[in-house]
């Protein structure tokens, strides 16, 4: 398929953005100037400082004293890349491919193969982004071409027309300076004292002397823009494999029509996920706003799914979170991840439930959606004997044990989340305590068993190993008590309750 | 005259059914392992399509109605059904659960914010068909919110056991039966030292169309075992009027 290229260069690309923000400034010259050796140079020029005779480069008070009634305003290092991603992001509306501009910084590159006729043709394509684009207040040339370093040339130094036509980018070339071909300034400075102003003064000398005169990457640059050589863009957002798109006639502000749009976007991709064999784990709808805001919505699944309608319940979940503000004119269903379906086994009788039990598994997705997944725990036994570290958590539903609960010793129903302190009179060394009391009850002890002595892992921490008591009190209350460490160090507190037994 | 009679039977069989109780000629089957207790609801079988209440005022008794809890699960859980644990401040050690013969890991513990969270969750988990039972603490329970409860459990067939932790016992809800577990000293043979098995007073409040009674249970390694010897009363049921709702 023929390759076409979009370029799009933001002639005031800072001015442009100040004016947004701030429209009063429309009727002052304005400069953008950032520090530079001691003195502030100027980074950025509004039209009508430009129209005073300021250039960029120029030292502010220079321009100060050139201009009346100037205003220079402070610029950020990487403001302009930040707008440019922002930028980016938006247009992802008209290409799937979009790529800042890494030569000149004040543009992006879009690949459009195949995204045109889905506006009525190359010329409305493009009058549609320079319209909407200005109508929020930048001003663009652009161009498209069968090669991207040609669409750039073309955008900003062309002269006859922004659309060129498949196969005569070569002949569009041929009239433009030496700059449209985006090279090192040394190059040009080269180029310019050979007399060299125009692209076709030394397009058909042989490759040879050109190597030997501007070097290896003049020929590259050159072969970029005429497509013998390949240039890879590098999109801003990765476009996924499994994406859908719904361009809506009118932007939607309800939340039914919403849940429509979701409806729609999920039976297309699902069909294309069961088409492939897979199933989504992970999805991110993507909502772009009248105002140019995105806002993005993301569901998970702990087992890959297919299915429509429990894929709209995740949905259906997160459709309070989606601000519509003014209107959403565009969604994108992504599905960054997916895995294999595992293919359903006709069941003759309905098979065992299970922790993999396709309701249990919707259930999960549910739960994680609306709370949280890390709401949801599942156990496994750990080999280990300190109770706090005797399970071991586990996030997937199908992981097995690798070691046997234990039931050969005593272990509480109910347990401390720390243990409590506790005044405690026992009979040393090893006695069970006799009588304790706790939130200011007092047990008298009847029954006990134990101890239990459980030693701390020294290469996980440190401190004192634990003697456990069972003990019963009058009542037939049962909990699990502790002695921390041996008799005859002088701390305050040396019992502790750590559980209630059943 | 006896066509009305057959009627009215019929009637009431089919409220039963729609309450969660089986017909008696399939009770002899299904026994849960609770003995005596099981004679007390209509029917004499437990009643698995049901939300069952249990107030637990102190930690003792909610370590009390988690073993008590967990013995039920593990007959519910025989057939290698999972559970859910909802709640928002638990306690219960997933290791102990072993002893009652329930396998930890397949039960699925949910820790949520809020009491909104909890009864939000649990509906869904009730609706569930894939879950043998759900268990959720709650600190109080309206009868609205119980009635949804309720219709979450007859579409789905899932047990559900609520921890509630509030004293009002005059708060209605519409739980099918309502329990209060308490510990009981245990007994060990000839005087041995020790602990023995543990050991409950069960206190069955409320049973809809049974008969509420109190009984003592004790869990062997085997399942629950019935102690037939008279006990001290403790607790507050005989200070008080029984409600039976």
């Amino acid at each position: 398929m023929q390759r076409r290229y979009v370029s799009i260069w933001f002639r005031q690309l800072l001015s442009d953005w100040q004016l947004i923000r701030r429209p009063e400034l429309s009727e002052i010259p304005f400069v953008f100037a950032a520090p530079d050796h001691g003195r502030l140079l100027i980074t950025a020029v509004s039209p009508l400082a430009a129209d005073a005779g300021i250039t960029l480069g120029m030292k502010a008070a220079d321009a100060k004293a050139i201009c009346m009634g100037l205003e220079v305003l402070d610029d950020k290092p990487g403001r302009a890349e930040k707008l440019l991603r922002g930028l980016a992001e938006w247009c992802i509306r008209y290409a799937p491919i979009v790529a800042t501009d890494e030569f000149s910084k004040d543009g992006l590159l879009l690949e459009v193969s195949g995204c045109p006729h889905l506006w009525g043709g190359e010329k409305s394509y493009l009058k549609d982004i320079v319209s909407r684009l200005k109508s929020k207040g930048y001003t663009v040339r652009l161009a498209i071409a069968d090669t991207p370093g040609a669409a750039w040339a073309v955008s900003r130094f062309g002269k006859v027309t922004p659309l060129i036509p498949g196969g005569e980018h070569p002949q569009a070339l041929l009239a433009l300076p030496p700059e449209a071909l985006r090279l090192d300034e040394v190059i040009l400075a080269r180029l310019r004292k050979l007399g060299f102003y125009q692209i076709k003064s030394f397009i058909h000398m042989p490759r040879s002397v050109l190597r030997r005169r501007f070097g290896e990457a003049f020929l590259l640059r050159l072969a970029q823009a005429l497509g013998t050589e390949p240039e890879t863009l590098m999109p801003v957002v990765i476009p996924t494999a499994f994406q859908e798109r719904l361009p809506l006639l009118e932007p939607i502000r309800t939340a039914a029509a919403i849940e429509t749009a979701i409806t729609r976007l999920l039976k297309v991709i699902c069909d294309k996920l069961r088409a492939e064999g897979k199933g989504l784990r992970k999805g991110i709808l993507t909502g772009y706003r009248l105002d140019g805001q995105l806002i993005q919505v993301t569901i998970g699944t702990s087992a890959p799914s297919d299915n429509a309608a429990h894929l709209l319940k995740l949905f259906q979940l997160k459709i309070d979170q989606i601000r519509p503000g003014l209107g959403i004119e565009l969604f994108i269903l992504d599905v960054p991840r997916v895995d294999d379906l595992q293919p359903a086994q006709e069941a003759i009788w309905s098979a065992k439930p299970g922790l993999d039990d396709g309701s249990v598994i919707r259930l999960l997705d549910r739960v994680a959606g609306k709370m949280g997944p890390q709401s949801i725990h599942r156990y496994l036994p750990a080999t280990q004997y300190w109770p706090e570290r005797s399970i071991k958590n586990t996030f997937s539903v199908s992981e097995k044990r690798i070691c046997d609960w234990r039931t050969d010793l005593p272990r509480p129903t109910e347990m401390l989340a720390a243990p409590a302190p506790i005044e405690v009179m026992a009979l040393i060394p090893d006695h069970p305590p006799c009588f304790f009391i706790y939130k200011n009850t007092q047990h008298q002890v009847v029954k006990a068993d134990g101890p239990e002595r459980i030693e701390r892992e020294w290469w996980l921490d440190e401190g004192e190993h634990r003697d456990y008591y069972q003990v019963e009190d009058d009542r037939g209350r049962r909990y699990w008590l502790f002695r921390s460490g041996h008799y005859g160090s002088d701390q305050p507190f040396k019992w502790f309750i750590h559980g209630f037994f059943a | 005259m006896g066509n009305k009679s057959e009627l009215v039977a019929k009637l009431q069989q089919d409220i039963l059914l729609w309450q969660g109780f089986k017909p008696a000629s399939a009770a002899s089957a299904e026994r849960i392992g609770l003995g005596a207790i099981e004679d007390a609801f209509p029917g004499g079988v437990f009643p698995k399509r049901a939300i069952h209440e249990f107030i637990t005022l102190f930690p003792e008794d909610a370590a009390a109605s988690d073993g008590f809890i967990a013995g039920l699960l593990s007959s519910l859980m025989k057939d290698g059904a999972a559970c859910a644990w909802i709640s928002t401040s638990r306690r219960l050690f997933p290791g102990s659960l072993s002893s009652f013969n329930v396998e930890p890991e397949r039960i699925i513990f949910m820790d949520l914010a809020t009491q909104k969270d909890v009864l939000w969750t649990m509906e869904e988990a009730l609706r569930c068909e894939g879950l043998a039972a759900v268990v959720a603490e709650v600190d109080a329970l309206s009868l609205v919110e119980s009635r949804r409860l309720q219709l979450a459990v007859e579409e789905s067939g899932v047990t559900g056991f609520i921890l509630r932790k509030n004293a009002n016992r005059t708060a209605s809800t519409i739980a099918t039966a309502r329990w209060q577990i308490s510990p009981l000293p245990s007994v060990l043979a000839d005087g041995m030292p020790g602990l023995g098995f543990p050991r409950w007073q069960v206190n069955l409040l409320k049973v809809r169309n049974g008969v509420p009674g109190s009984w003592v249970l004790e869990w062997s390694d085997q399942g629950f075992l019935a102690v037939t010897q008279p006990q001290v009363q403790t607790g507050w049921q005989n200070d008080e009027q029984r409600q039976i709702g």
